[in-house]
């Protein structure tokens, strides 16, 4: 028999710590993607295959490269988050923490530089 | 029940033996088109990476997207990130709720379908 009262037990937030932190922050990057992916994907798609000066130009303005860096952002946490998911059902022990780790360490490196290049292009440096 | 012969019989829902629903079918190629996507994220990356560093490395990373590996990337990529996409939204429906059910979820898995095969045509006229 239990002695634990349901709210201590709740409290606790589950074997995992978290609660549903992980599922609600993964929800939140989802519905960002809403609106970025097609504000990211469609002047990319337009861009593509257009010389230096033009995707350039495209880029150096403001609002293109916020959405561009706001996407980015947004795209490798998302990743992050939804790799994370899988490989907790697929790949245990050891083998799946390291891949967790490595998946964050990437993502996390991939957006920066995605933003640094972003930056550094709407700067004109 | 020791004793009994359970025989040779597949486990149920057994993958060789089981017709996945289409629900089923989506719910996998929804993770794998989102493993898959963090590839053509990089691809993208690097080409951003390019356009910041100059002119002559801005042409080499174009060149490749544009070449003929770059065309079927991206229109396995365009192809994958609209059905994620129209998937994703079914998710965040279902997460308020709402939306179950047998024939209720065949036919948005059907619109899903449906919305991401107009999105990827839409995104091929604007590309």
């Amino acid at each position: 028999m239990r002695y634990q009262t349901d709210r201590a037990r709740v409290e606790g937030l589950g074997s995992a710590k978290q609660g549903t932190g992980h599922f609600w922050e993964q929800r939140i990057s989802a519905i960002a993607l809403l609106f970025l992916v097609p504000l990211f994907v469609f002047p990319f798609a337009y861009n593509l295959g257009d010389g230096y000066e033009a995707v350039r130009a495209a880029y150096a303005h403001p609002v293109n490269a916020i959405i561009a860096i706001a996407f980015f952002l947004t795209a490798f946490l998302h990743l992050f988050q939804g790799v994370q998911v899988v490989v907790e059902d697929y790949v245990h022990g050891r083998a799946g923490m390291v891949i967790i780790i490595a998946t964050r360490l990437l993502c996390t490196l991939f957006a920066l530089v995605g933003v640094y290049a972003v930056i550094r292009i709407s700067l004109g440096a | 029940m020791a004793d009994v012969n359970q025989g040779n019989r597949p486990l149920s829902p057994h993958l060789q033996a089981y017709r996945l629903p289409l629900n089923a079918k989506l719910s996998i190629l929804h993770r794998i088109t989102g493993v898959a996507m963090g590839f053509s994220g990089v691809l993208i990356v690097w080409y951003f990476l390019a356009l910041a560093t100059g002119p002559e490395y801005f042409e080499t990373a174009s060149a490749v997207l544009t070449s003929w590996f770059g065309d079927i990337v991206f229109f396995l990529s365009i192809c994958a990130l609209w059905l994620h996409f129209a998937n994703g939204v079914r998710h965040l429906i279902w997460d308020t709720g709402s939306h179950f059910g047998q024939k209720t979820v065949n036919r948005s898995a059907l619109i899903g379908i449906g919305f991401a095969v107009v999105m990827v045509i839409v995104t091929i006229i604007v590309g």
